[in-house]
Parts: C-alpha cells; sequence; structure tokens
C-alpha cells in the first residue's frame, strides 16, 4: 500500500522537524520541503494515471483537447502554487506566500481567458 | 523518490548544531558561524536538485 510509505515519510519528517526546530530552524524548513517534495512525487504518478484516462474519456467524449489542456495547466498552477504558499508561511514569511497565491490567481485567470472569449463566441451566435 | 534523503539532511543538520555546540564552548563563535552557513549551503544543493527534478515533473504530467 503507497498510502502506509507515504504515512511513515510524513511522521518521521515531522519527528526530525520538531528535534530540528530547536537547534536549527533553517534546516527544519528544508527538512519539510523535502518531505514535501517526497510525498508529492509519490502522489504525481497517481495523478498521472489519472490525467490519462480523463484525456482518453475527453477524446471518446469529443472534447476540444483545447480545453481539457486548459484545466489541466490550471490543476498544475493551483498544486505548485499551494505548495510554495505552504512553505512560504510554514517559514514564516507570510508576505511572501500572499504575493505567490496572487501570482498563481493571475496566472490562472490570464489561462482561462480564452474559455471567456469561446463563451462570448457562443452568446453572439445565439443572439441574432 | 529515496526517502533517505531525508534522513541525510537531518543527519547534516543534528552534525552541525553539534559541532556548534563543541565550537561555542571553545570559544570559536566565528567559525561556528562559518560552519551553519556551509551546513545549510550543502542542504541547499540537495534541496534545490530535488525540486528541480518536482517542477520538471510537474511540467510534464500537466503539460505546461
Amino acid at each position: 500500500m503507497e498510502i502506509i510509505r507515504i504515512v511513515g515519510i510524513g511522521l518521521i519528517a515531522a519527528t526530525l522537524i520538531v528535534i530540528m526546530r530547536q537547534q536549527k530552524p533553517e534546516m527544519a524548513i528544508y527538512l519539510s520541503l523535502a518531505a514535501g517534495i517526497i510525498i508529492f512525487t509519490l502522489v504525481l504518478s497517481r495523478i498521472s494515471d489519472m490525467i490519462d484516462i480523463f484525456q482518453d474519456l475527453a477524446s471518446k467524449a469529443n472534447v476540444n483537447m483545447l480545453y481539457l489542456g486548459i484545466v489541466l495547466k490550471i490543476l498544475g498552477i493551483t498544486y505548485i502554487t499551494e505548495f510554495g504558499v505552504q512553505i512560504c508561511k510554514d517559514a514564516g514569511e507570510s508576505a511572501v506566500a500572499s504575493k505567490i497565491e496572487f501570482a498563481g490567481k493571475v496566472f490562472i485567470l490570464v489561462l482561462a481567458i480564452p474559455l471567456l472569449g469561446a463563451i462570448f463566441d457562443y452568446v453572439v451566435k445565439l443572439i441574432p | 523518490m529515496d526517502v533517505g534523503l531525508i534522513f541525510k539532511i537531518a543527519g547534516i543538520g543534528i552534525l552541525v548544531s553539534v559541532l556548534n555546540i563543541v565550537l561555542k564552548q571553545a570559544g570559536k563563535e566565528e567559525q561556528g558561524q562559518m560552519l551553519t552557513l556551509v551546513g545549510v549551503v550543502i542542504v541547499l544543493m540537495m534541496v534545490i536538485q530535488l525540486i528541480n527534478q518536482l517542477f520538471h515533473n510537474i511540467r510534464s504530467v500537466f503539460g505546461f
């Protein structure tokens, strides 16, 4: 079972981080970063399998692949932004964290604008 | 992914803090500071490779 491995990694990392935080807080941040990346990479292979299934379903349902690509990109931006925000908040830099969050929102909006354009095109077609 | 990296980082951290205490007792505060800096840089090198790998994986999975 993969989940048991992940929980074990998390518990070991948490114990080591608590030990480190008293002596060297900067090492504690690197430890939590490494643990987070390792757990995320373990989960990422599963996400990759799921995305393959979704792409298969979308191609069967004749959904435009461009739109699925946009959704996947937004999903990736969300994951990576959340990761950075959590690490920055752990390090006590909530100002930087909120800037990262803001940047993530802006890039998601930029990616979503073509969809907005498509919706407007449909509306214009419907009006006359 | 190897879990050994977590233990490696924790080991370097514990070693640096113990050596720091020893140096502080011997009255060599500056060398202790240098030691801390070196430890942080070594760990940073390891973590940067890991971050690079993560970004590469995310780029390939989510199709950036």
